[in-house]
């Protein structure tokens, strides 16, 4: 007996001979709205894993590449979803509303996508999620980035070693594109790090978190910094 | 104080709760709000007590950063508001509110019909006494809102708190307006799950049964409009919401005109007290569906091909009057839409999650549009003076009796145009259609008697 986790329909699956020998996992979602969502397949921009429709690099990327200070300090980004209307109301409901449990929908496919795109990285990398400020993180009651970090492995998270400075952070959603990436960096570390990193947050809108925190780590000493978000 | 205003009656989380620590903890001292757990567990089952839900799919865990620890919450309630296992709910136990007097509240200068008088005096004479219940069963068109005035009038004047809750949002939106002229210096609030009018302080509430979910031992009056309707007709949940948010010996007035055979039973029994109103508030009878048979319906709408009956009924239909057409699913709207924009015709479609929902009934109702397409949403409560109505797949699953009874009720409702044609387009005749043409005929009859 499941529900769909968004829909709240009742999952029927049909018996076949090959489900009926070997169980497969019950999926969380109904059929209707797995269709819904959109993986990010085929052509990437090599940067940051946007969905295009040829190879190369994006427009957002061309233009970190010209900001002479951004340069070299992000390795690559992988994405598992396009940003579609469905997408954000799960994701609204996830991380603004607080339902943890849609988590499970995206665990298969953040399994697989991870896999295929940083299974040739050296096993000793670090998982830096992006932290929350206190304040957020007591309304939220979970981080939603370390939340997507423990799928992958709980082992490699190092949870609080990067800070987030509260008087330089606002809500990125709540800012323009432009005030978005003239943003003051609010990540420090306290300590210094030399290891393959791979940031993980939900959300790669203008990169903007992203590229702050990479450059953070990579002052700290982290040879190589990679990011994996949910969505791009 | 003003926060007593707003959290009499209510139960709420601490995030709900706008005010201080120092304040809420000096209301807490006073013994003005009390607290109990959000979520309880009985040996295997949990209960979260904003929802009341105690379904196991309903419960999602979560490895919570407040408390370090993995517990539960309620995804019942996620869309109204987060409940963690360990917070914390806030009921208010102090002083009741006292409103500000008013002598004559009531500024309707209509008069009502002898049948509306009846049953509005017995309204006023429930409401006039404790733990009263009372079921109108009134035709669709018998003007049920203007029998609660009196009711209402009495209960303002009396300093009580008074509940309109309504199963649709589209009916909070269209009793809002019309009540605030009736009475315009009484707090009034509209809630429904988007903005609506909330300021959280008000005597007279137009709820969503839905948002009855943030109070408790509130309303003096509470007034259920609609009783059979879904949701909560299928939702045991909202029921209890409905009894928590009334005070004990609160008055409970339920209306419909079409009860479900639970509450004719309880009728037939004498358990429930009801007044029956068989007439509408022009006089005029219920039109009678006709039954049209099509042959081959299902085909013909697969494959995107227009009905004979439809076509008959437009070729014998006035272009410029309004009519209704009635779809049992929203995969059907398009398809109907396109046929019927090739005929020439005015027309828009909508469906419960439309986003431009409000502004399309508007438009109708305006009369900017000659034909709204549309699901069984505006199936009940919603008023447009003339039109007429047609049903597509009479005999589907989601018209049942009371839903082609109601449909049926749109047309007609202006005392200036009270006939209009209703058509049950159908391959096939149900038991739901020969009921519901029964029930209507037999009202029809009983009006008569009169």
């Amino acid at each position: 007996m499941s529900y769909c986790l968004i829909c709240q329909s009742f999952i029927q699956t049909e018996v076949t001979w090959s489900n009926f020998l070997f169980p497969n996992k019950a999926s969380n979602l109904c059929e209707e709205c797995q269709k819904k969502i959109e993986q990010i397949e085929g052509d990437i921009c090599e940067k940051c894993g946007r969905q295009m429709k040829q190879q190369g690099l994006c427009s957002d990327c061309i233009r970190w590449e010209t900001r002479g200070e951004c340069k070299e300090v992000l390795e690559k980004n992988r994405a598992v979803f396009q940003y579609n209307s469905f997408m954000k109301e799960i994701i609204s409901q996830w991380k603004y509303r607080g339902d943890y449990h849609l988590i499970e929908i995206f665990k298969p496919y953040i399994l697989e996508v991870f896999d295929q795109h940083f299974s040739k990285l050296d096993s000793n990398f670090v998982m830096i999620p992006i932290p929350l400020t206190e304040e957020r993180l007591y309304e939220r009651a979970f981080n939603q980035s370390e939340a997507i970090a423990k799928i992958i492995s709980k082992k490699s998270i190092i949870p609080s070693i990067l800070k987030r400075d509260p008087t330089k952070t606002e809500k990125q959603s709540k800012k323009s594109k432009r005030a978005r990436l003239e943003s003051n960096n609010p990540f420090y570390l306290e300590t210094g790090l030399n290891k393959t990193a791979v940031i993980v947050d939900d959300i790669y809108t203008t990169g903007t978190t992203i590229y702050h925190a990479a450059k953070t780590l990579k002052l700290a000493g982290c040879p190589h910094v990679y990011s994996f978000t949910l969505i791009r | 104080m003003k926060e007593s205003h707003y959290l009499a009656g209510k139960i709420l989380l601490r995030e709900e709760i706008n005010i201080h620590n120092d304040q809420f903890h000096h209301l807490i001292e006073l013994g003005y709000l009390q607290s109990i757990p959000a979520i309880t567990r009985k040996f295997h089952q949990y209960k979260c007590n904003r929802c009341h839900t105690t379904t196991l799919h309903h419960f999602g865990k979560i490895p919570c950063s407040r408390c370090q620890t993995t517990h539960v919450y309620c995804r019942n309630c996620i869309q109204t508001g987060r409940v963690l296992f360990c917070e914390e709910l806030f009921l208010w136990t102090g002083p009741d509110i006292v409103w500000p007097q008013q002598k004559n509240p009531c500024y309707w200068d209509g008069t009502l019909t002898k049948h509306q008088q009846l049953a509005a005096n017995a309204i006023l004479h429930a409401t006039s006494k404790p733990k009263q219940e009372l079921l109108i069963w009134a035709v669709c068109g018998a003007g049920k809102t203007e029998m609660l005035y009196p009711a209402i009038t009495e209960a303002i004047r009396h300093n009580k708190r008074i509940c309109l809750a309504t199963p649709r949002a589209d009916v909070v939106q269209e009793l809002y307006p019309r009540l605030k002229e009736v009475f315009p210096n009484t707090e009034m609030e509209a809630l429904y799950g988007g903005t609506g009018v909330r300021t959280g302080v008000g005597q007279l509430i137009i709820a969503t049964t839905h948002q009855l979910i943030r109070y408790q031992n509130a309303f003096d009056l509470l007034i259920i409009d609609e009783l059979d309707a879904f949701p909560f007709h299928h939702d045991p949940l909202l029921h209890q919401f409905a009894v928590r948010s009334a005070k004990k010996y609160a008055t409970k007035i339920y209306l419909t005109a079409t009860p479900r055979p639970k509450q004719k039973r309880l009728i037939e029994s004498n358990k429930l007290k009801a007044i029956f109103v068989p007439i509408r508030f022009h006089g005029y009878p219920l039109p009678v569906p006709r039954l049209r048979l099509e042959l081959g319906l299902k085909r013909k709408i697969s494959q995107n091909k227009m009905l004979h009956s439809l076509e008959a009924f437009l070729d014998s239909h006035d272009p410029k009057r309004q009519w209704l057409l009635f779809v049992p699913t929203i995969q059907l709207l398009t398809p109907f839409a396109k046929l019927l924009e090739e005929k020439g015709l005015d027309l828009a479609t909508v469906h419960a999650d439309d986003p431009k929902r409000k502004e399309k009934i508007t438009a109708y109702r305006e009369g900017k549009i000659n034909v709204l397409i549309t699901t069984t949403i505006l199936e009940r409560g919603v008023t447009f003076p003339s039109i007429d109505v047609v049903m597509i797949d009479a005999g589907h699953d989601v018209f049942d009796e009371a839903a082609i009874v109601q449909i049926a009720g749109r047309a007609g409702r202006s005392p200036k145009d009270p006939t209009g044609d209703v058509l049950l387009i159908h391959q096939g005749k149900t038991e739901a259609m020969i009921q519901a043409v029964k029930q209507i005929k037999r009202m029809n009859q009983k009006g008569k008697a009169l």
